[in-house]
């Protein structure tokens, strides 16, 4: 129950500290906000004009009150306003976050059963399948996404004509998306899986198994695979993080809705408080799939709860 | 112990032999030549009997083990004349026959159960995939069966173990429950590889005394071990394996009374159990071929120790207590007033099974950790409540060695760098300020300290430039009792220092330890778990259990006539040859 | 059987193991080879590719690659090998920053963690964990929005994102080798804290740090591009690969090998950086 409530709390305490940090480094971007809500300094904007904006955005106030009032509404679900699109931003990042969520969790599902087959099929033939395995996952991690996805589109939209580039509302769109996301995650996760896998071939409870007449599928299956797969469901949580920061990058380039290409947008327009917003957003959806993660460990490895 | 009891003629009756082994050779790689390990061993096991194969690593016992499972390893082969199972010829079987029979007509206990057990699955269930895998049994009826396994090697509350995972389980109770999922299908062979050497020395009794009971009821046993004093209790023969080939075999007694091969003469004479202090436990090279008396193994004595009288106290703890929070929040005390005193030129061992506060107790005295209460004083001047500095300048006098040799020494250095930095002490790194002149005498005076050194642990100049990394586990610890002894101390802590090693080594580095203690008037502190280990090396001996020490006196004493009950069962445990 | 065994076979030493360690595999020899390919490129790449990686040639805009222009021409008909040549040298100096910056960083807390007793640990820990909350590229477009998109915030934000990761290894590093027998062992024998931690705890931190710096730079190279694709990076018409794959956008129907080139150079340099940072990583664990 303690250990409960000390995640909690910590749990607070980074979102706190991720608004703290994300307040005072917008105030560091030079310039009059003001001005930047009416369209940056070539708008020309009267003073009037001005002074309605800094009462309206409260920027008139000391900055230990903005603060205070940016963290009340914070905690009330008030994300502001943005400055380029006039609308609300909570509701423009609730209506974002499906569409990345979406890709996200199917791209970690996909790399998942991409690592888990390559790694369970590099261990299994000899040199050859070993050598082609590791190079196999060198390579995935190391593509950069905006070229692997390049790449797809060239040969898959424009030479076979099999999948639209721009991505549109069907499954057949999301599924150069998908790909793009999951084969470098994949070749990460596979690097991982490949050694406990190794490991656990090796280790003695495996020849006990095989000593009880347990057949090669039952070693890999019933044994060998759930201690391959604790590194890397425990690295799950970062793993959703960096492809959240790689939607980014693939929503761009299939023009897809979403949380990526809205901050994209906004960091090139300097729209702020969406800015804010989405990192506030990704920051609550990485804490939950942090916790999520150290929950499906500890179901994968009860060894864990016993030790701490 | 009960092989009179068997008649062999008798077994003949009862069918076919559980194993026959004719000159199974075994190896790695191509067929051809070179890579084989094992070279044409053959032996067999009667129902009912077991047969102990003794060798140190290396010597191709559990390659063997495993062949006769058909499990040597990946890229082994594997020829013999003859190999049955139960009277069936296995030589060519397919891996799906091999798959059949095993855990079926052969089972197998691996040594610490913690990770031949898979950690993630309760034990209920890797006990029930033996009858999963051979039998039509349903869940429900392989439940009741694992439980009436857990039973039968007792195992206390099999309802709630079943549910466990290995790590929840002491070292004893999953050693009982490796063996039960190896028996579950009553196979009439077992093969055991060193299925007691991770264990304290009373839970290693219970366990032997669980196989007896098995081989007891007709299963055929194939013992693997490093220790003949373990195995000498319960084989009925014993084959000696060295490089590859069975060097000696027989019935154990006679084995044991008249070891005719030389390399079971070492491994017989290596026992330190019941060996006087100061007899060599190791042979010499070139005397190794001279008949030794049948009754007792190899002895050259060496020249009487002096008299210990009077002689001043150089290290006194007095009421040391370590206390350590567990996770739940509750104190645990690891060592609880713990007093000793060691006389110059002794040795004190200190000897107690795990988690009795023997290493925290080294440590303390070490000062690498400080005592709630209590302290530590060495050659009558305050250690542990010394000043830092004072401190520093006293650990000139205190050396030590470890248990993990290797761990001890930076990965980076080469034994020659450790020795020299060792040599030069704490002072070594400023860099002469003097002439060059005064470096250079200082640098050549160094290096005839270090090959001094290498010469008195009996290590070849030419390990100097290997790292520890590329050394045996023997020249290692040599290399460890060397930069010990580097800043001439007169005290030394060995924390489980042969505990690691082969019976044959571990012989090598006590005598060692025994010629530097006299040629250096050395006082030594033996932490062991190993009890026939501390017979052998100590004047003193410490008894410790909980963290408190419950029986402290003169060796022949304590073992002779122990007065705690804990000790008398402890000395009872303690292997021997028979 | 003789009665002159020097050692017995069980006391052997592991040898085998180590000479297995030594040995260059293949995997090391080609990334070897790339890895000077790399470096000669950066250095002096007129020597790799002798032509104008500016010059603009309109007669010979939009060709596929052919013998005279291995990998093409852009749309000005410049030639893509000579620009993908003479863009390593950039690619590889911001990786290298971004790298030095992340790692630079990334030491500074991890030895204040690591080394500073609970109280800075535990904070030190705190921050990390806010940092992390801002996976991967998050950070790096917090702070290009704060200090304006170019080729010096890319690289500094592609540092600092890099930093929290760099510093959770370099604590546990610490810790493990404050921890260890070795370092033990050095005080029984009467050496003082500081002469530890420079003859035994430094050394032993830092030498993995090598390896966290090979394996960096590819990554610090993939993200620095993947900025300049983006826009908040290098801009055209400098050759810097991931700008030169953002102008090859407009023309993927017509001219793939616009965007596949520079693309591929940037994987070659990753796995390159990956094969031997491992390799490395095996040496050290094993020499």
């Amino acid at each position: 129950m303690l250990r409960v409530l000390a995640r909690i709390g910590g749990a607070v305490f980074v979102l706190w500290a991720v608004a703290t940090v994300t307040f005072f480094a917008v105030r560091l971007i030079p310039g009059d906000p003001a001005e930047a809500v009416l369209g940056g300094p070539g708008s020309m904007a009267s003073a009037e004009a001005l002074a309605a904006v800094r009462r309206e955005y409260g920027l008139d106030q000391p900055l230990f009150v903005q603060y205070l009032d940016q963290l009340v509404r914070l905690a009330t679900g008030d994300l502001g306003r943005s400055y380029a699109l006039s609308i609300d931003v909570g509701p423009l990042v609730l209506s974002q976050l499906g569409g990345t969520l979406l890709i996200a969790t199917l791209a970690l599902g996909l790399a998942w059963l991409l690592a888990l087959a390559l790694a369970t099929w590099s261990t299994r033939g000899g040199r050859v399948a070993w050598y082609l395995g590791s190079g196999l996952e060198i390579v995935a991690a190391a593509l950069p996404h905006f070229w692997f996805a390049t790449a797809l589109i060239v040969v898959f939209s424009i030479w076979l004509g099999v999948f639209p580039p721009i991505s549109t509302s069907g499954v057949a769109g999301l599924v150069l998306p998908v790909v793009t996301l999951a084969v470098p995650l994949a070749g990460f996760l596979g690097q991982i899986m490949r050694e406990s896998l190794l490991l656990a071939l090796e280790s003695p409870f495996v020849l006990s198994a095989r000593a009880r007449g347990e057949s090669e599928a039952g070693v890999r299956w019933i044994h060998a695979v759930r201690h391959a797969a604790l590194p890397a469901i425990s690295l799950s949580g970062w793993a959703f993080g960096s492809l959240i920061s790689g939607a980014v990058v693939v929503e761009t380039i299939f023009a897809r809705p979403g949380l990526g290409r809205t901050l994209l947008n906004a960091v090139t327009s300097r729209d702020v408080p969406v800015v804010v917003g989405v990192v506030m957003i990704v920051a609550v959806v990485y804490i939950l799939m942090t916790l999520l993660t150290d929950l499906a460990s500890r179901l994968a490895d009860p060894r864990l709860a016993v030790r701490s | 112990m009960n092989a009179d009891v068997r008649d062999p003629a008798a077994r003949e009756s009862a069918g076919p032999a559980p194993l026959v082994v004719h000159n199974l050779r075994v190896g790695f790689g191509g067929r051809a030549g070179g890579s084989e390990v094992v070279h044409g061993v053959s032996f067999e096991v009667a129902a009912g009997e077991c047969l102990a194969i003794v060798g140190e690593s290396g010597s191709g016992k559990s390659v063997t083990a495993r062949s006769l499972l058909g499990l040597a390893g990946a890229g082994s082969w594997m020829t013999a004349d003859r190999l049955e199972l139960h009277g069936t010829s296995v030589v060519s079987s397919t891996e799906a026959a091999w798959r059949a029979r095993r855990g079926k007509s052969v089972g197998l206990v691996l040594q610490d159960a913690l990770v031949s057990l898979d950690p993630l699955r309760p034990i209920g269930r890797e006990i029930g995939d033996s009858l999963r895998l051979h039998t039509n049994l349903g869940a429900a009826a392989r439940g009741r069966r694992v439980i009436e396994l857990l039973d039968a090697v007792g195992l206390p509350d099999p309802h709630l173990r079943v549910h466990q995972r290995s790590g929840e389980l002491s070292g004893g109770e999953r050693q009982r429950a490796l063996i039960a999922a190896a028996i579950a299908l009553d196979p009439p062979l077992l093969i055991a590889d060193e299925p007691t050497t991770a264990l304290d020395v009373t839970v290693q009794a219970q366990i032997l005394d669980l196989f007896r009971e098995i081989t007891r009821r007709g299963t055929a046993l194939v013992l693997i071990s490093h220790d003949l004093a373990v195995v000498s209790h319960v084989a009925d023969r014993v084959a000696v394996m060295s490089e590859g080939r069975i060097v000696e075999t027989g019935r154990t007694a006679q084995v044991l009374a008249d070891p005719a091969h030389p390399e079971t003469r070492r491994m017989v004479a290596a026992v330190p159990a019941d060996r006087p202090r100061g007899t060599r436990l190791s042979v010499p090279h070139g005397v190794s071929e001279r008949p030794i008396s049948p009754s007792r193994p190899a002895e050259p004595t060496l020249p009487e120790r002096p008299v210990v009288l009077e002689r001043p106290v150089v290290l006194e703890a007095t009421g040391l207590v370590k206390g350590f929070r567990r996770p739940d929040g509750t104190r645990h005390a690891a060592v609880d007033d713990v007093s000793f005193t060691l006389v110059r030129g002794t040795t004190l061992g200190i000897v107690g099974e795990s988690g009795s506060g023997k290493t925290t107790t080294a440590r303390l005295v070490l000062a690498l950790s400080t005592p709630e209460r209590g302290d530590v004083r060495v050659l009558g001047q305050p250690f542990t409540t010394a000043s830092v500095r004072e401190r520093r300048r006293l650990r000139a006098s205190v050396g030590a060695i470890y248990q993990d040799a290797l761990g001890s020494f930076d990965p980076r250095l080469s034994v020659g760098q450790i020795l020299r930095s060792a040599v030069a002490g704490p002072h070594g790194t400023r860099r002469a300020t003097g002439t060059t002149r005064v470096a250079e005498v200082r640098r050549i005076s160094e290096l005839r300290r270090v090959a001094e050194l290498l010469d008195g642990v009996g290590l070849p100049a030419t390990v100097l430039t290997r790292r520890p990394l590329e050394l045996s586990g023997g020249q290692r610890q040599r290399v460890g009792i060397a930069r010990a002894l580097a800043s001439t101390p007169q005290i030394l802590i060995c924390d489980e220092p042969v505990s690691s090693l082969d019976v044959s080594v571990q012989a090598q580095v006590l005598d060692l330890l025994d010629e530097l203690q006299r040629e250096l008037d050395l006082s030594l502190v033996f932490i062991s778990h190993d009890l026939g280990v501390v017979q052998h090396v100590s004047d003193r001996v410490a008894v410790m259990q909980r963290g408190a020490i419950v029986e402290l006196g003169d060796a022949g004493q304590v073992f002779g006539d122990p007065r705690h009950p804990y000790t008398r069962r402890l000395v009872r445990a303690v292997p021997r040859l028979a | 059987m003789s009665g002159d065994i020097r050692l017995p076979a069980a006391d052997a030493a592991p040898t085998p193991l180590h000479d297995r360690a030594r040995r260059f595999t293949a995997p090391e020899v080609v990334a070897g080879a790339a890895a000077l390919f790399f470096v000669l490129a950066a250095v002096v790449p007129q020597w790799v590719a002798p032509g104008n990686p500016l010059g603009i040639n309109p007669l010979s805009a939009f060709q596929p690659p052919s013998f005279a222009h291995g990998f093409g021409t852009d749309e000005s008909g410049r030639d893509i090998y000579t620009r993908v040549v003479h863009g390593t040298g950039s690619s590889l100096l911001i990786g290298a920053a971004a790298t030095a910056i992340g790692l630079g960083l990334g030491i500074v807390l991890g030895t204040l963690a690591g080394m500073f007793g609970p109280v800075v640990d535990f904070t030190v820990n705190r921050v990390l964990e806010v940092l992390f909350a801002f996976p991967g590229l998050l950070l790096a477009l917090l702070f290009i929005l704060v200090f304006g998109p170019g080729v010096i915030t890319a690289t500094i934000a592609v540092g600092l994102s890099t930093a929290p990761g760099y510093a959770r290894i370099i604590r546990a590093q610490l810790i493990a080798v404050r921890r260890s027998a070795y370092v033990e062992a050095a005080t029984v024998q009467g050496l003082g804290r500081t002469q530890i931690l420079l003859r035994h705890i430094l050394p032993n931190t830092l030498a993995p740090l090598f390896v966290l710096a090979t394996l960096g730079v590819g990554q610090a190279i993939v993200w620095a591009a993947t900025l300049s694709y983006l826009g908040l990076g290098a801009e055209p018409p400098t050759a810097e690969w991931g700008a030169m794959l953002s102008a090859g956008r407009t023309y993927i129907t017509s001219a793939w090998w616009m965007s596949f080139f520079p693309g591929l150079f940037i994987v070659l340099i990753a796995v390159t950086a990956t094969v031997l940072g491992r390799s490395l990583d095996r040496r050290l664990r094993h020499a």
